[in-house]
């Protein structure tokens, strides 16, 4: 049975996009060392991406190329968590512009890389073995994002009042996208059946685990939460994306067919 | 990356004075290692005009990294595919790293990363002037690290052979790094220019609008360079501004050839007689205009540094807090 290419995709978007917000730091930091910390951050997430992408360029065949998928593909093509095209700030709309909180960005890399940990893990025993040895690769370097996130977490919640008003305003804005991860899409049923993806449903309790235990270190509370569930995964984004493709496609897609 | 001559003045030491507060042993000690080509380490006794004009040069190269990230920064996100976009993070990072080294290296002379941020804040310390242009086109990324990399590379070259040691071993590793970032941004051209009408026309509308501003950043001509002789004597400085200028156009019009782009000056041609390619006027009033504050981008650049480190006052304040508590709590533990 083929690998669904959605599933590889969902995988390969939640890199590029979040890749690309990482990124925005960039000669923005809070501090050099952390500058240059959140660009491995994003040179990790990006490198992850174009391993996906080629893979399901592969799996696709054609014309498709790594490019063609994260260049050529339109908002509602695109099937990552919403949590991760959200702007470094809190709830605001899409053309609303605020400045960048790097609680937010801390919280929002924090709460991603302690689901994917799991997922890498789970998925080096993928029957897809290529997408196995992407997983083992991204293991070991998620394991550093959440390293560094959660040390930054802890610091935040528990350094000074101010750090810690914002790492909770941080926790009470992004927690609630989290409940897309427990959904299950269609391509990751599919993904699933085949043995190539993972149910990342079984791994809520562990991820639970993981986040519960980082809250209460930093003295941070998790909100309860009620309501709208995102479906980025199924095409369905928030106002956000599209600013985010817009800029990170405009030039390749005014010169359709160059090479770079 | 970091190409303008290193002697500009600036506001950020007090005067230089050949303040004696020495023996004349440390003097004589510290001469007789200069003549010698040796190194001065940061415990030797050394006269105070020499630190500060280290002082003042490593830390102007620092902050040329670190500002020198917002340029080719500007096009991260815009990236037109995912290696390039990998390749340009990782070389913003490296000049990060730089900056990094570099403050480092210039903390053992006995100032703080934040005085030395302080001085860039303010506006008293100098960084790169070539940092004040604008990146308008994709292009520009390739040819900042094909040009002004490449000039970097013929200014920090000889530094690797200063005579203060940390400076010196730091500029080991930078220059392998820019060296790296040269190749990626010609190779970045070479594909460019094999590519549409419209790429090759992005390719040289950088190299006309960077061609220039490159020979001035290797700084004034010999005659009006105020620090170079004091530099010269101690080894801070190897080779002359108009020398390097020289040896980096004699090196790149070859490279242009290759490229296929025109270099914007029509009195470029190669004299017979000197073995040296002759070049046109460097407009140095806009050169010096730009050095003082008056450059097309120097407001947004300096702005932008000053806005980052205020905005991370409260990162950097949530970690010494917890610092602090973590200390009392094992503290405490022990007690």
């Amino acid at each position: 049975m083929s690998t669904p290419i959605d599933y590889l995709l969902h995988l390969a978007d939640n890199a590029v996009v979040l890749g690309q917000r990482n990124a925005e730091w960039c000669g923005h930091g809070p501090i050099l060392e952390e500058d240059m910390a959140l660009a491995n951050v994003s040179l990790d997430l990006i490198g992850q991406a174009r391993l996906l992408y080629q893979r399901a360029a592969e799996l696709k065949g054609g014309d498709a190329t790594e490019d063609k998928l994260a260049y050529f593909r339109g908002p509602h093509e695109f099937r990552n968590y919403t949590l991760l095209e959200l702007p470094h700030h809190g709830a605001l709309v899409g053309y609303a512009a605020a400045d960048r909180d790097y609680a937010t960005t801390i919280v929002r890399n924090f709460l991603y890389s302690a689901l994917m940990v799991h997922v890498w893990d789970g998925l080096q025993q993928s029957a897809d073995a290529s997408l196995a040895a992407i997983a083992a690769k991204s293991l070991k370097e998620t394991s550093y994002h959440l390293h560094h996130s959660r040390d930054w977490l802890v610091r935040m919640g528990d350094g000074t009042e101010e750090s810690h008003a914002r790492a909770q305003a941080a926790v009470n804005h992004l927690m609630p996208y989290t409940e897309e991860f427990w959904t299950t899409s269609p391509a990751e049923g599919a993904a699933v059946a085949a043995k190539i993806g993972i149910d990342v449903w079984a791994l809520r309790p562990a991820w639970d685990a993981l986040v519960n235990e980082a809250l209460a270190e930093a003295t941070l509370t998790r909100p309860n939460f009620h309501g709208y569930v995102t479906e980025g995964k199924i095409g369905l984004h928030s106002e956000h994306l599209s600013y985010l493709l817009g800029e990170m496609q405009g030039l390749a897609r005014a010169h359709p067919g160059a090479t770079w | 990356m970091y190409t303008q001559a290193m002697d500009i003045p600036d506001d950020s030491g007090k005067k230089l004075a050949a303040v004696s507060n020495a023996t004349s042993e440390q003097e004589a000690a510290f001469e007789a290692r200069i003549d010698a080509d040796g190194r001065i380490e940061p415990q030797d006794w050394m006269p105070e005009a020499y630190r500060k004009t280290l002082v003042r040069q490593i830390s102007q190269h620092a902050h040329s990294e670190i500002v020198g990230m917002l340029p080719e920064g500007n096009w991260i996100s815009r990236a037109p595919s995912l290696k390039r976009k990998a390749i340009l993070i990782a070389k913003v990072q490296d000049e990060g790293g730089h900056g990094l080294y570099l403050y480092s290296a210039a903390e053992t002379l006995g100032t703080s990363r934040d005085q030395m941020l302080e001085g860039l804040h303010s506006g008293k310390a100098k960084y790169s002037s070539i940092f004040n242009y604008p990146t308008l086109n994709w292009a520009d990324v390739g040819v900042i690290g094909w040009l002004v990399d490449g000039a970097a590379i013929m200014n920090q070259v000889p530094l690797c052979r200063c005579s203060y040691g940390p400076y010196a071993r730091a500029m080991v590793r930078v220059c392998k790094e820019e060296s790296f970032h040269q190749r990626q941004g010609y190779e970045a051209l070479l594909v460019m220019m094999k590519g549409t009408d419209e790429q090759r026309a992005m390719v040289q509308d950088a190299v006309n609008r960077y061609w220039w501003k490159c020979l001035a950043m290797f700084g004034p001509p010999d005659a009006d360079s105020p620090h170079s002789a004091q530099g010269m004597r101690w080894g801070i400085k190897r080779i002359s501004n108009d020398d390097l200028r020289q040896k980096f156009i004699d090196a790149t019009v070859p490279q242009a050839k290759v490229l296929g782009v025109t270099l914007p000056d029509p009195d470029l041609k190669w004299n017979e007689a000197r073995g040296h390619y002759d070049y046109g006027q460097i407009d140095w009033a806009e050169f010096w205009n730009t050095v003082e504050g008056n450059g097309p981008c120097n407001k947004e650049r300096l702005a932008t540094r000053v806005k980052a480190h205020n905005d991370g006052q409260w990162v950097r304040d949530a970690a010494q807090a917890y610092a602090r508590k973590q200390k009392e709590r094992a503290l405490k533990e022990a007690a």
